[in-house]
């Protein structure tokens, strides 16, 4: 566990009305693993939901089906009342709307960490070029990163990379921030750079949806823990229900090999 | 080495024609070669199955069947009155675009799938995330086999002299019909290729450190 103790903000306030994104009935199987299970799951707008579970559960697959990186088998996936898209340019236009962050970064390589800010602004967004750096140095200020703007990624640190990563998503104006372990490939001593960036965003009131190992985080930022194991959503609570009274063997008995160490 | 001071003027109309043919042939096969390669990693079924016919129907037949098919059907059939320059420049890069295509594609796939995940949820279109993501970063590795590529091309052209253009090995056909000794002959215009393709290896060997430096 990484220890961050930020006081819980949003938790608290009611988060504004509306369900942003809904999945229903979403099943996806991986030639013969069936990974998603019958999933149902709702996002309210300004809700921060935390995907925890064992490894190999389908939580990464569940979060990029949202932005349809995975496809579905079947169920429908919408997000502001709009069903996904097939691959196309209808698609791209909703991805704008829905921020990604790897567990790898995948910031581009070849582009500074000031152009990996700018870039989705002023191509997707047909931002105008001053109007895109000033805000992309702005949010680079806003996750610590803003000395860093004209170097490139491999010059940075995970923990630094990662939050240029977040910093990119959010230059879109997202209306929904997926994270896909975005501390699982950092150093210990990086990983709460990263999540107090997050714990931030949480705060100002950004939909959320993060699938982490960092219990931590979802103790303190989360409206909503989602546990899944073998493909289905087992359990649904609030932190403190889900982490002092689990109601399922199976998170019980996830939480009792983590949280006892 | 009478040969050369004799006829010094008709051997650089032909050093000059293999020169064109090969830059001619060159940018067709490399604007086409990353059009098909394009095709070929694209998520419309469509395009990817034109992109393979186009690969395997060029990559497999031979040269000389395609520059009989340039002079003779194409002329025929479509476009009457087309210089024999334009007519093997077109045969010549057609074919090679086929192999330029694979060449870039075995780059677009050494670069990490990440990156075009990345772009893809920042909500760029296919097109976009293939030219402004990966292909600048595939280009690296796509230069050594390109280089080998473009030489070969430079070699192929010798065909083109067989159907009436100007061009290097052309010449070689026209001194030994006016009874100069082959030896010779043959030596000087491997020594005019060796000029061509020694460039070749030489642009792409500054074009590949000028890209490591870039990152």
């Amino acid at each position: 566990m990484s220890g961050v103790s930020v006081t819980k903000g949003s938790k608290d306030a009611v988060p504004a009305a509306g369900d942003l994104v809904v999945l229903s009935n979403v099943n996806k199987h991986f030639g013969a693993l069936h990974v998603l299970q019958d999933i149902d799951l709702t996002i309210a707008r300004g809700e921060v939901v935390v995907v925890i579970g064992p490894s190999g559960s389908g939580k990464s697959t569940l979060c990029r089906t949202i932005n349809r990186l995975e496809t579905i088998d079947s169920g429908t996936i919408t997000i502001d009342d709009r069903p996904l898209p097939q691959e196309g340019k209808e698609l791209a236009r909703l991805r704008a709307d829905v921020g990604m962050v790897f567990q790898s970064f995948n910031l581009f390589a070849h582009k500074t960490v000031l152009e990996n800010v700018m870039l989705g602004q002023v191509k997707v967004r047909r931002t105008e070029k001053k109007a895109a750096e000033t805000k992309a140095r702005a949010l680079l200020d806003r996750v610590g990163v803003g000395t860093q703007a004209d170097k490139y990624p491999a010059q940075l640190s995970g923990g630094q990379q990662q939050r240029v990563a977040i910093a990119r998503a959010l230059a879109m104006d997202p209306k929904v921030m997926l994270f896909d372990e975005p501390t699982s490939a950092l150093d210990p001593e990086m990983i709460n750079e990263v999540l107090e960036v997050m714990q931030q965003l949480a705060r100002d009131g950004m939909t959320m949806v993060v699938v982490t190992h960092e219990m931590g985080f979802a103790r303190s930022a989360a409206n909503r823990v989602v546990f899944m194991a073998d493909g289905k959503i087992v359990e649904q609570a609030t932190p403190e229900e889900f982490f002092s009274n689990p109601r399922s063997d199976r998170a019980k008995d996830f939480l009792s090999k983590i949280l006892h160490h | 080495m009478n040969v050369l001071l004799d006829h010094f003027p008709e051997f650089r109309d032909g050093f000059i024609g293999t020169v064109s043919i090969t830059a001619v042939s060159s940018v067709i096969a490399l604007v086409l070669g990353v059009l098909v390669a394009g095709f070929r990693v694209s998520p419309v079924p469509p395009l990817r199955f034109f992109g393979t016919l186009w690969v395997n129907l060029l990559r497999n037949t031979p040269l000389t069947l395609l520059f009989l098919v340039s002079f003779f059907v194409v002329p025929e059939i479509f476009f009457p009155g087309m210089s024999p320059f334009v007519l093997g420049a077109l045969a010549l890069g057609f074919y090679t675009s086929a192999f330029v295509a694979e060449a870039v594609r075995s780059g677009i796939s050494t670069v990490p799938l990440g990156q075009a995940e990345a772009a893809r949820s920042l909500g760029m279109t296919f097109s976009q995330t293939l030219r402004m993501i990966v292909l600048p970063q595939a280009t690296r590795t796509v230069l050594p086999p390109l280089s080998s590529i473009f030489i070969a091309l430079t070699k192929n052209s010798a065909i083109a002299g067989a159907f009436s253009v100007t061009e290097l090995f052309g010449w070689t056909t026209l001194m030994s019909e006016q009874g100069y000794a082959i030896g010779p002959i043959f030596v000087w215009v491997a020594a005019a290729y060796l000029v061509v393709t020694f460039s070749i290896s030489g642009i792409f060997r500054v074009l590949e450190r000028r890209m490591e430096v870039a990152r």
